[in-house]
């Protein structure tokens, strides 16, 4: 065994995966990761479960240091500077600390949460199938909370294996998506188009719990108290001061405001990783898209593992040598070699 | 009664749930058909419906699109819900103990104010009253009751509580609760219990189930505290009367 030693970290951090399902009926919050695409993508890079327990990390910085033996790990999601000691590390690649090295990641850029999955998973003991921190009720291991530095997880020692990146689709920045309702008839024509052609931005305050939007005032046909129902990820509740608030996985099983529409599942990701105070908008669309962009999205997820390349592997690098070709960068066959060096960009430091 | 029930109102929440809304209001009888489709679900799986989340007067459905639709589940639910209430045969009926009033309970003497009547009276009511579990909700454990007698009915607090104790017993509008965890409520706080109804490493670690029956009993700050270690120990506290 070897352990991933937390050296720094900022808020918003906490081990999470898949989620806690079945316990809603008694209050209990499923919790899970932000992004579920970057955490199956890290998890998969490091040959684990898609949805297996990784760290979650929030907007700020963060260290690790591996302990009595090497550990291999992956990084996705939100983009930052990441090097091994003083070796820049590419975005959505696998690599080994050696025992004793530190992997060092910047601010993230561009999204809210990266996602660095260990190799082997991360050792705990699971409440409902799941490791997820949701310190509200207590649970998450192997801390019931989110991480602080000087913190270990137990991990399997580094396989030597080959390491790896995984080519993701490219991330739209297209509208989010939304299915109206439940409770959509609480709102008039005029409100309901004010809440689609607006800009909004995701407020500071926001957590896991929800994200609180600023924009225009919603106004309730009714009042905003309604009989408490179910929630589920992505319902946009409006409470009484027409500021609506976007739950997430950290949600109370029940609310009592008027939930004028939900995002779809293929969207919930992309939304989580909007950065306070960026501009973005929503869009209205029929059961049947949002179902049929839900199926595209699990088959996604289903076929990462055929988006895995070698990063050593000759025939790999060819085809890494067309995408960069593709991209416009033209670049050697040598270049080829080392394509997992980043953009000049990412190798600037925060 | 041969009534015929009229259908409930199917509301999408988002691609993998569906609302499945009996009434709009509190209303006892939308509670007994949504527990009635809830148990349906149970016994009668339907391919595709992943949890079911009973609420005062909806029954949220999650589902998995892959499996089934939006179209040919919300046909399923409409038909199961149609079908007549069956009359509960087996319900666990509840007595948990409470300390009214003084530092555990730091409303009821307001609360008997506002009546114009005394704290004693007040505690009567609430023991006196046959409450059900409408639904558990908000945070883990925290069961919302039916069945508050008329004359306890009061608005909310105008200032809720950022922090209200663990085991909280208290009334809200029409409704009565057992809080489980530490944590913020309007509502009006009359005693404390030991029970806990959500207990991580005890089995079951959910104690309430939708649907079960409560009644209260009054016991002094002894007792309570006794009860309070032996909760903390994993047992039980809860009196089972029927099961």
């Amino acid at each position: 065994m070897s352990k991933l030693v937390i050296s720094a970290i900022g808020p918003a951090s906490s081990v999470q995966d898949g989620g806690r399902h079945g316990a809603q009926r008694y209050g209990l919050t499923p919790s899970g990761a932000m992004d579920r695409l970057a955490l199956a993508a890290a998890n998969t890079l490091v040959g684990n479960k898609p949805l297996a327990a990784a760290i979650e990390i929030g907007p700020f910085g963060a260290a690790f240091t591996a302990r009595a033996g090497a550990v291999r790990v992956a990084l996705s999601g939100a983009q930052r500077n990441a090097d091994i000691a003083g070796r820049a590390v590419a975005p959505d690649t696998s690599m080994t600390l050696a025992d004793g090295e530190t992997l060092t990641l910047g601010f993230a850029r561009g999204g809210s949460f990266s996602y660095l999955a260990i190799e082997g998973g991360i050792a705990g003991e699971p409440v409902f199938g799941s490791l997820a921190v949701n310190a509200r009720a207590g649970l998450g291991s192997p801390y019931p909370r989110p991480l602080q530095a000087g913190d270990e997880l137990q991990t399997a020692t580094a396989s030597g294996a080959v390491e790896r990146r995984i080519d993701l689709p490219a991330t739209a920045d297209a509208p989010i998506r939304v299915v109206m309702g439940p409770q959509d008839d609480e709102f008039d024509d005029v409100q309901k188009k004010l809440f689609l052609d607006s800009e909004w931005k995701i407020s500071a305050t926001s957590d896991r719990m929800g994200y609180r939007l600023e924009g225009p005032v919603i106004k309730h046909l009714h009042g905003h108290n309604i009989v408490s129902d179910g929630t589920v990820d992505g319902s946009i509740q409006v409470p009484g001061n027409g500021a609506p608030i976007v739950l997430m996985p950290d949600r109370g099983t029940s609310g009592g405001y008027p939930k004028i529409a939900t995002v779809i599942t293929a969207d919930l990701g992309r939304f989580a990783q909007t950065p306070a105070g960026k501009v973005f908008r929503f869009k209205a669309v029929g059961m049947a898209e949002a179902q049929n962009e839900g199926r595209k999205f699990a088959d996604l997820l289903r076929t990462l593992p055929d988006r895995l390349r070698s990063i050593e592997s000759f025939d790999l690098n060819i085809e890494a040598l067309h995408d960069a070709n593709l991209a416009g960068s033209a670049v050697s066959a040598v270049d080829a070699g080392t394509w997992q060096i980043p953009a000049a960009d990412a190798l600037a430091r925060d | 009664m041969a009534a015929t029930l009229f259908p409930p109102r199917l509301l999408p929440s988002g691609d993998s749930a569906i609302t499945v809304e009996f009434s709009r209001n509190i209303d006892d009888a939308a509670n007994q058909r949504v527990l009635a489709l809830d148990a349906m679900l149970a016994h009668e799986a339907v391919a595709g419906v992943t949890e079911t989340v009973p609420t005062y007067r909806s029954l949220l459905v999650h589902y998995d699109p892959e499996q089934i639709d939006f179209e040919i589940l919300g046909e399923k639910l409409l038909a199961l819900a149609l079908l007549p209430v069956p009359p509960v045969t087996k319900t666990r009926r509840w007595r948990i103990p409470v300390v009214y009033g003084g530092e555990h309970g730091i409303d009821l003497e307001d609360v008997a104010k506002t009546l114009s009547t005394t704290p004693d009276d007040i505690v009567a009511r609430h023991v006196a009253g046959d409450y059900r579990v409408a639904m558990i909700g908000f945070t883990p454990g925290w069961s919302y009751l039916s069945g508050l007698e008329k004359s306890l009915h009061m608005p909310r607090r105008q200032n809720p509580r950022l922090l209200t104790p663990a085991g909280t017993i208290s009334i809200g509008g029409v409704q009565a609760g057992v809080q489980c965890l530490a944590g913020p409520s309007g509502w009006h706080l009359l005693g404390r219990t030991a029970v806990k109804t959500y207990q991580l490493h005890r089995d079951p670690t959910f104690l309430l189930e939708p649907g079960d029956r409560v009644t209260f009993s009054a016991v002094d700050a002894e007792t309570f505290a006794e009860q309070d270690r032996a909760a903390e120990a994993g047992e039980i506290v809860a009196e089972l009367i029927d099961a």
